[in-house]
C-alpha cells in the first residue's frame, strides 16, 4: 500500500480539494465581478462532491428501490444537494442580477476600477 | 476518475482564460461534467439537476449577464502572490482535515452505519420506490418548504433588481 | 427578432418534446428519477428556447409577466398550504398521514402535491429571472 495506490483510491478527494481552491483562488486574486460569481459557484460545486462521495458504496446502486438490489447509495445527501443546487442557481441569478446594477452605476465590472470611481467622488 | 481529471482540466481553463464568453461556455462543459461524476457517484436525480440547472440555466443567465456588461476581463493588477499562498494553505488545511475520513466507496462507513435507515423505511411507510424523493418531500418536507421559499425570495430579489429600470434610477 | 429558419424549424419539434419529458419528469418522479425541482427546471428552459428564437415578446404574449410573477408565491403557497391541511386533520405540520383514507395513499397524495408546488415556483422563477434579464437588454 504504497502512496500511490493511497492517491487512486481517493482521488476524488484530491479532485474536490483542487476544485474548492481554485474557487477560492478566483474569488482573491480576480478583480472581475463575474469572474468572481463564477468562482463562488465553483467553491458550491465542490461541496456537491464532497457530500455525494461518501454516500456512494462500491458496487451499489441508485437509491430506486427494486427487489433485485440490496445496496443502495445513501439518499440523504442526495436530497440535501439536490435542494441545495437550485437555492445555488437562485444565488447566482441574484449575484448577476447585482453585477448587472453595478455597471450600471459604475459603468465597469472591474473592483479597482470600482474603487477608483469611489475615491473621487 | 477520467472524467474527475477532465474537471480539473476544465477547472484551470476557467481560472486562466480572460474572455468571459470563454468561462461562461466552459462553466456550462464543466456543469454538464459535474453531472457525469455524479451519475458515477448513484446520485441520479442530482446529476439530472445538475444536468438542467448548471449546464442549461446558470449558462444562459451568464451570457445574459455579459450581453449587458463587458466581455473581458482586465489583467490582473495586483500581485498573486498572496492569494496563491492563502490558497494554498487552505488547501493544505483541508486535505489534512480529509485525511481522516474513511475510503472512498466502502460500505462501513458511518454514513451508511448510523446515518437515517431511509431505504428500508421508504416503501413499507410511503410507498415509493425512489427514496430521494420520499425523503425530499415527506421525511424532510419542512427543509424543502424552507427551499422553496429561498427560491422565492431569490427570484422576488432579482426582480427587484432588474424590473423597471426607469423608476429606480433615483435611488442611486 | 432573426429569422433564422433552421432555428425556427428545430425550436418547434424541440419544445413539445420538452414540455412532455418535463411532464413525464414531474409525474414519474416517484418511480424514477426526477421531481418538482427537476420537471420546473425543464419546463423554465422550454420558455426560455422559445423567447430566444422567437422574441421575448411573443413569450409574454403566451405567459405574460404578471401570471408568471403570481406563480411565484402561488407555488408556495401550495407548499405551505398541504401543510396546514395535514395540521387542520389532527397530525403534525407537513405530514401526510391524513390526507387520504390509509396513511400511504396519504402519503402519495402529499407528495405529489408538494412536488406540484415546487414545480410551479421553481418554473416560474426560472422564466421570471430570464424576464428580467432579458427585459433589462432591450431598453
Amino acid at each position: 500500500m504504497g502512496v500511490i495506490d493511497e492517491l487512486v483510491a481517493n482521488y476524488n478527494r484530491w479532485i474536490i480539494v483542487f476544485l474548492m481552491v481554485a474557487g477560492l483562488y478566483i474569488v482573491i486574486a480576480r478583480g472581475n465581478m463575474v469572474k468572481k460569481v463564477v468562482g463562488l459557484s465553483l467553491f458550491q460545486t465542490s461541496v456537491y462532491l464532497l457530500f455525494l462521495a461518501p454516500a456512494k458504496i462500491l458496487g451499489g446502486t441508485p437509491p430506486i428501490l427494486h427487489p433485485d438490489f440490496t445496496v443502495y447509495a445513501q439518499p440523504l445527501p442526495h436530497a440535501l444537494i439536490l435542494t441545495a443546487i437550485v437555492v445555488g442557481v437562485a444565488t447566482v441569478a441574484l449575484g448577476l442580477a447585482l453585477v448587472v446594477r453595478i455597471n450600471e452605476a459604475y459603468g465597469t465590472i472591474e473592483e479597482d476600477e470600482i474603487f477608483a470611481k469611489d475615491d473621487d467622488d | 476518475m477520467v472524467v474527475l481529471t477532465l474537471l480539473a482540466a476544465t477547472t484551470v481553463g476557467i481560472v486562466r482564460v480572460r474572455n468571459l464568453f470563454a468561462v461562461a461556455i466552459l462553466t456550462g462543459v464543466y456543469s454538464f461534467l459535474m453531472a457525469s461524476v455524479m451519475l458515477v457517484l448513484d446520485a441520479v436525480d442530482v446529476a439530472m439537476t445538475e444536468a438542467t440547472v448548471g449546464a442549461g440555466v446558470a449558462t444562459v443567465l451568464m451570457l445574459g449577464t455579459l450581453s449587458l456588461t463587458k466581455t473581458e476581463e482586465n489583467r490582473p493588477i495586483h500581485s498573486v502572490a498572496l492569494p496563491l499562498f492563502v490558497a494554498a494553505l487552505t488547501g493544505a488545511v483541508l486535505i489534512w482535515g480529509m485525511s481522516g475520513l474513511p475510503d472512498f466507496g466502502i460500505a462501513e462507513t458511518p454514513v451508511h452505519l448510523d446515518g437515517p435507515d431511509y431505504v428500508d423505511r421508504s416503501l413499507k411507510e410511503i410507498g415509493i420506490p425512489n427514496v430521494v424523493t420520499s425523503v425530499l418531500a415527506s421525511y424532510r418536507g419542512f427543509d424543502t418548504l424552507g427551499e422553496v421559499v429561498v427560491i422565492f425570495t431569490g427570484g422576488i430579489a432579482v426582480l427587484m433588481l432588474l424590473k423597471r429600470p426607469a423608476a429606480r434610477k433615483e435611488d442611486e | 427578432m432573426r429569422m433564422d429558419v433552421v432555428l425556427r424549424v428545430a425550436t418547434k419539434l424541440l419544445l413539445p418534446l420538452m414540455l412532455v419529458f418535463g411532464a413525464y419528469v414531474q409525474l414519474h418522479g416517484e418511480y424514477s428519477p426526477g421531481g418538482g425541482f427537476q420537471a420546473g427546471v425543464i419546463v423554465g428552459a422550454a420558455g426560455i428556447l422559445f423567447s430566444l428564437v422567437y422574441g421575448l415578446e411573443a413569450t409574454t404574449r403566451i405567459m405574460p409577466v404578471y401570471v408568471v410573477e403570481a406563480l411565484i408565491p402561488l407555488g408556495a403557497v401550495i407548499f405551505a398550504g398541504v401543510g396546514v391541511v395535514g395540521f387542520l386533520a389532527g397530525d403534525n405540520y407537513l405530514a401526510y398521514g391524513q390526507l387520504a383514507g390509509d396513511p400511504k395513499s396519504g402519503q402519495k397524495l402529499g407528495i405529489i402535491l408538494v412536488e406540484a408546488g415546487v414545480f410551479v415556483t421553481v418554473s416560474a422563477t426560472v422564466l421570471a429571472i430570464f424576464y428580467a434579464f432579458a427585459g433589462r437588454g432591450v431598453r
